[in-house]
């Protein structure tokens, strides 16, 4: 592990020289970072009041960061060093009960220890903020990449919002707290263990006026969290006479937040100047193929389409693939979803996660979401668990299958 | 795009090396991406770390499976790891070694094939076997592709500064010494 890890400003112009749909100049404040680091000083910048974290396996140099500009007088905070993942998530639902900004990290086993509190925050409506570096789930014991972790929890009641690459990830984290505070529910950031986490590539740290003006201090109004004066109780006793409703309420919550989430995506382009949406369609318009996935497989897919889609003179788009990617998994955005994917015939829909003994969690929401609504082929594909390479080949080979006749679920690990 | 893969031990700097060449780069004024690939993570245990330069935005993340360039940071690994898998007619391969090479990889034509005694440079500059930024120092005069400034800032970010002057020397004499 490496305690010197570099915090790099660039200055120099760039070359203007490709033209694509990839940007070809970068920001004049981008900087050259590792993932982890990245989103450490974003937090630094938005200045949780307290920090918990259990620092080790399965952890990221997120918190070790943290902990370390803690140390050095960058930022001001509690840092609690926790006995364990159950121990760290109980601290920050503690500590965002009495009405401070939290933040804690974790991954894999780690999330699955943190289970019984994740539930607890959601319905005690705390806007906590936690980052999931997504990696696999024992046994057997793997420490790599995939999304298994944060699909264990996908019903607790959280945000869920996944990051493309170390740019989203990036803003995610500002957005994160942005609406969990707004509407008192808790935003889980997922970014992909190692293929993000320790990649080093150009992100821009917005500038610390304009975190400060696009994220307020937080200050909750008096009586709606733990305070001596005004006496409050969270989570308490709720029989069958009361629990359904204090649930269903949670349900629509979730679901009316979606406005919000859209709301304060337009409020970033404005001070930040980067676009984001709940979902985000890539490629040819009315594309007969669409490939549907989360998270950073989505930057090797793009790559992949793009080489398919050449092969294709442009009227014929009967052939051309394009990419569903999405951002936003909870809550589900049923309706956008359903408007890119109603020109498509075939559907495929790759999830880095499996329900087991059913399929792909997103390929059985895909599914539900266009049900009756579209007359698409949808085929669940399973990729890159434990950390199984995806490439363009198998992106490319997923587009051949879905194409065909076969509709059963299918690994893709070659 | 350019693509870079190191090979080398645990313990070796394997994944600081991608990170140097990959900010150097990007002091270039170009994109670029370092990203390792850990097998199993202890001293010792063979790393394989990549590195991508480009003119545009860097979207793909996959493995580098058909490099440009091969760096070998351990010779010990020639006999137990496929360090050539995937190399391509015009991939440029390096090695840490002071044998001749032509033997140990008969495969790749002489003209692409370069070796310098990273280790014995190292020892000779830092005082001890860190062969890292001697192999990037090699990289940038093999490929011409990195500016010699550009990798003293990247060094000069990272390392302590009782170590930046000495792994500076260290690339800068194995930028001077790597030969076909």
């Amino acid at each position: 592990m490496q305690s010197q890890r570099s915090q790099i400003s660039h200055q120099s112009q760039r070359s203007q020289k490709f033209q694509t749909s990839q940007s070809s100049q970068q920001s004049q404040s981008s900087q050259f970072l590792e993932g982890s680091r990245a989103i450490a000083e974003t937090i630094k910048l938005i200045k949780p009041a307290v920090i918990s974290a259990y620092p080790i396996t399965p952890q990221t140099h997120i918190v070790e960061d943290l902990a370390k500009f803690k140390a050095d007088g960058e930022l001001s905070c509690e840092y609690i060093q926790a006995e364990s993942e159950f121990a760290a998530a109980s601290i920050v639902l503690g500590a965002s009960a009495t009405g401070v900004r939290v933040y804690t990290a974790t991954s894999s086993q780690g999330l699955l220890l943190m289970a019984e509190v994740i539930f607890n925050i959601a319905g005690m409506r705390l806007p906590v903020v936690l980052t999931c570096a997504n990696r696999a789930v024992s046994a057997p014991i793997n420490i790599w990449n995939d999304s298994q972790d944060v699909m264990t929890i996908r019903d607790a009641g959280w945000l869920l919002f996944f990051a493309e690459n170390n740019q989203e990830a990036v803003d995610l984290h500002l957005l994160a707290y942005k609406i969990a505070e707004q509407i008192n529910l808790p935003v889980m950031v997922n970014v992909d263990g190692f293929v993000l986490t320790h990649t080093w590539e150009p992100v821009e740290i917005p500038e610390k006026d304009q975190v400060n003006k696009f994220l307020p201090k937080y200050n909750p109004p008096s009586g709606t969290y733990l305070d001596p004066a005004n006496p409050k109780t969270f989570g308490a006793f709720a029989t069958p006479a009361y629990y359904m409703e204090i649930r269903q309420e949670l349900q629509d919550d979730l679901i009316a937040s979606k406005k919000i989430i859209k709301n304060e995506f337009q409020n970033f382009k404005k001070t930040f100047g980067r676009s984001h949406d709940l979902v985000e369609y890539y490629g040819p318009k009315n594309a007969k193929t669409v490939l549907v996935a989360m998270g950073s497989v989505v930057g090797t897919m793009k790559e992949a389409i793009e080489e398919i889609n050449f092969q294709f003179p442009i009227s014929n788009f009967q052939k051309k693939v394009g990419i569903l990617k999405i951002t936003c998994f909870r809550p589900f955005p049923n309706e956008e979803i359903l408007k890119f994917l109603k020109p498509a015939r075939y559907v495929a829909v790759l999830d880095k996660s499996i329900s087991l003994g059913a399929e792909g969690v997103l390929a059985s929401e895909i599914k539900a979401a266009c049900f009756g609504k579209t007359k698409a082929k949808i085929q669940s594909f399973i990729i890159g668990l434990g950390g199984r390479d995806v490439t363009k080949e198998m992106v490319g080979k997923i587009v051949k299958i879905v194409q065909g006749k076969d509709e059963k679920m299918r690994f893709v690990g070659k | 795009m350019i693509e870079i893969r190191i090979h080398g031990r645990g313990g070796q700097g394997v994944v600081t090396a991608a990170e140097l060449i990959a900010t150097a780069a990007f002091y270039d004024g170009k994109f670029a991406q370092a990203s390792p690939f850990f097998g199993v993570e202890r001293r010792g245990a063979p790393i394989e770390a990549y590195a991508r330069i480009d003119d545009k935005e860097i979207r793909l993340r996959q493995h580098i499976y058909k490099p440009d360039f091969i760096i070998v940071q351990d010779a010990t690994l020639l006999g137990s790891v496929d360090v050539l898998a995937g190399a391509k007619k015009e991939t440029k391969v390096i090695v840490n070694t002071e044998k001749d090479l032509s033997k140990l990889l008969p495969k790749i034509k002489k003209g692409q094939l370069y070796s310098l005694p990273a280790t014995q440079i190292a020892i000779k500059a830092i005082g001890k076997p860190l062969i890292n930024t001697a192999l990037v120092g090699a990289f940038a005069a093999v490929s011409g592709l990195i500016k010699i400034s550009s990798i003293e800032k990247a060094i000069k970010e990272r390392f302590p500064t009782k170590l930046v002057q000495k792994n500076i020397e260290a690339m800068n004499l194995a930028y001077k010494s790597v030969y076909h």
